[in-house]
């Protein structure tokens, strides 16, 4: 099942979306995400998703868009 | 810990010459309002041209000493944290030493950026049994360390040095529990090399500052039986306002039991703990717990908790 919802939710939680942006749009090119927010989205999607990101996976990489959100989601077997 | 340790005075110093957003939106192309904004810094203060990392430390140094009625002849260590010395070695803590009028103390340099200055407390807060006095030192020019064309480092830094002086027979305040800590799977996140500029890939560190700094303040408070919402001041590494709004929230303490100057001094990287502190209790008695925290290069972050005595 797509995790799109989910992470689209947590995104408008945590930041000032106007226009969703797609699945391969980069979160931090568009200011969706900063070093401010990209915290809040780990947190929110952890509570989302009922999963733990460990400190070691925390790189901005990992969350750069929704597409490799969920690609990461899917390594933790959620 | 392993004996008494307490906390006697703090001391810092701040060089004159203020330099403003629209002064750094010149020099990097970064708009000043946007630089307020993301940062919630409005100024830095940067050392004056003749000035050394030394001196500046020595400045907050005599001012600690001052504030205590401690001359330097009573000191029996001298610990000095900083990521911008301007030579390999020796590094400043002799220097400060010597213009202390010190000959035979021994004065040791912490090369450690960001969080250099907590580690000299914890390691002065079990060396105090053997040493007596020690004098925790951290000066910081990194003005000079940045490279305008990296905008997103280089509104963040100003140049400070803060002391603490601690002591193993009293004070204002007990040392109660100290944790450290180092990750070096990030290291790369944050560095400054030899004759280089500093480079940080800042959303890379805030991820982790986010995460570790919350999780070492609630295992320290856990560990001595401490509420967060007992204690009476966080006082942090001046990295980010936003992220100590994002700490206190972890935390569920209201963000104004964190201290911050960030606005008037940016980011002074390991001096600006003492700088807080020493502003802090300028304006205040201590009445409840205080919990100092510090994250940075290395990576390298962790807690310290103080009891008023």
């Amino acid at each position: 099942m797509s995790k799109q919802p989910g992470i689209l939710k947590v995104i408008h939680a945590v930041a000032d979306v106007h226009q969703d942006p797609t699945e391969d749009e980069s979160l931090f090119a568009d200011g969706t995400l900063d070093s401010f927010t990209l915290p809040d989205l780990v947190t929110g999607l952890e509570q989302e998703f009922s999963v733990k990101i460990p400190d070691s996976d925390l790189v901005p990489e990992r969350f750069d868009t929704r597409r490799k959100i969920e690609q990461y989601l899917d390594t933790l077997g959620n | 810990m392993s004996s008494a340790a307490y906390l006697q005075s703090f001391g810092s110093y701040v060089p004159a010459r203020r330099v403003d957003n629209q002064a750094l939106a010149e020099r990097t192309g970064r708009a000043a309002d946007v630089i307020e904004k993301t940062t919630g810094i409005l100024e830095r203060h940067y050392a004056a041209e003749e000035e050394t990392v030394a001196d500046l430390g020595f400045a907050a140094a005599q001012d600690c000493l001052t504030r205590a009625g401690v001359a330097a002849s009573g000191l029996g260590l001298l610990l000095v944290s900083s990521g911008s010395a301007e030579r390999c070695f020796p590094g400043p803590a002799a220097t400060i030493a010597a213009k202390l009028g010190l000959t035979s103390a021994p004065a040791i340099d912490l090369p450690i950026a960001s969080a250099g200055a907590l580690i000299g407390m914890a390691l002065a807060a079990d060396l105090v049994s053997r040493y007596g006095n020690i004098l925790v030192v951290a000066a910081e020019i990194m003005s000079r360390r940045i490279d305008d064309a990296d905008a997103d480092t280089a509104i963040l830094f100003g140049d400070g040095a803060g002391a603490c002086l601690l002591s193993r027979d009293s004070g204002f305040a007990r040392i109660a529990d100290v944790a450290l800590y180092t990750d070096g799977n990030f290291s790369e996140s944050l560095v400054l090399p030899h004759g280089g500029t500093l480079a940080m890939r800042g959303l890379e560190v805030i991820m982790q500052a986010a995460r570790k700094v919350p999780r070492a303040i609630v295992d320290l408070l856990a560990k001595n039986g401490v509420a967060a919402d007992d204690v009476q001041v966080f006082l942090m590494h001046q990295a980010n306002r936003n992220l100590l709004a994002k700490i206190a929230k972890e935390l569920k303490v209201p963000e104004d039991r964190f201290f911050t100057n960030i606005a008037s001094h940016g980011n002074t990287s390991s001096a600006s703990l003492l700088i807080a502190a020493k502003q802090w209790s300028d304006s205040a008695a201590v009445t409840g717990p205080i919990v100092f925290a510090a994250f940075g290069a290395g990576l390298q972050w962790g807690a310290l908790l103080a009891l008023p005595v």
